[in-house]
């Protein structure tokens, strides 16, 4: 079963608090060398069949209409994985 | 008057909302959100909790729930809407009002009674202040930062868009120290502060008078009605 997984971050310019804090842990356990951690979400949204072009345009206005907040998040990445992916990536 | 409020699964202050209401004069009216039925309110009122759970984003799924299709529709044609924190997140999901609302710059859920200062009272939910009044109220959000691109900012302060600022200390990194905003009709309202917890003496904010005396999240709910009665 093909899986478009769309992966969506916050803003570049925008501070992460989330990650801020693990940031903070990841430091107070010693390691140091980890200058920042920003965390995103990952969605893997499973498809009946092959995943077409027109579907793929679907999830990509989805993706930006709901699964993002543009005005916090970015969608940084739609793409195929799985079965009947093809490699194909957008 | 009848002000309906919308009870999302996660809502907690929807009870507490509707005390406000009744304290105010007004029949309060219980809105279920499975619904496309607003029962004839003449305001709704989007209650404060977490909504589905805050997945996704806070309000993100509430925004997209059957009632809102209605909600919106009634925005639009005028009806008075208060959004109180998870409720002021709801309604930016929806572009009703802009920008968005992110995690407190801290880290950390706070809950603290907070002073603000009234900067329009150009609306349905605020025009029983005074511009510049100063009203202390409950806070308690972990998701409350305020942000917008620095275009929206400037255009939110030139309309006069912003309703209510943090005063003595910006509890969450909100932009601009904003605590609440206004539409442009005056008709949607949306804060991060909780006025229905303080609208009864002996469960409010403490005041220089007595302890928990504050009532000052009463005039919201009088500010509607007598709207109404203007209208």
């Amino acid at each position: 079963m093909p899986t478009i997984v769309v992966e969506v971050m916050p803003k570049a310019e925008l501070l992460d608090p989330a990650g801020k804090a693990v940031t903070g842990a990841l430091h107070r356990l010693g390691h140091s060398s980890i200058a920042e951690v920003r965390i995103g979400k990952r969605f893997e949204l499973r498809v009946d069949g092959e995943v077409d072009a027109e579907l793929l345009t679907q999830v990509e206005e989805v993706a930006a209409d709901m699964l993002a907040n543009g005005v916090i998040e970015d969608v940084i990445d739609v793409r195929v994985e799985g079965a009947g992916a093809a490699g194909e990536t957008h | 008057m009848r002000v309906g409020v919308i009870t999302f699964p996660g809502s907690l202050d929807d009870r507490d909302a509707m005390r406000a209401i009744r304290f105010a004069g007004a029949e309060p009216v219980a809105l279920w959100h499975g619904t496309h039925d607003l029962d004839g309110v003449d305001a709704i009122v989007l209650p404060g909790g977490f909504s589905y759970g805050d997945y996704l984003r806070c309000g993100a799924i509430a925004a997209r729930s059957p009632i809102m299709a209605e909600v919106i529709e009634a925005a639009n044609d005028g009806m008075p809407v208060l959004g109180i924190c998870n409720g002021f997140q709801i309604l930016v999901e929806t572009h009703l009002l802009p920008g968005g609302l992110v995690k407190n710059d801290h880290g950390d859920f706070i809950r603290r009674d907070q002073r603000l200062r009234v900067e329009s009272t150009s609306s349905a939910w605020t025009n029983g202040f005074t511009e510049g009044q100063e009203i202390t109220i409950p806070l308690k959000n972990g998701e409350g930062g305020y942000i917008a691109d620095e275009a929206t900012l400037d255009r939110l302060e030139g309309e006069g868009l912003v309703a209510f600022r943090y005063l003595d200390v910006n509890p969450n990194g909100s932009l601009r120290d904003i605590a609440g905003l206004r539409n442009e009709r005056g008709n949607v309202v949306g804060l991060m502060p909780h006025p229905e917890h303080a609208v009864e003496a002996g469960f409010g904010p403490d005041t220089p008078l007595a302890m928990r005396s504050g009532v000052d999240g009463l005039t919201f709910f009088t500010s509607v009605l007598q709207q109404s009665v203007l209208r």
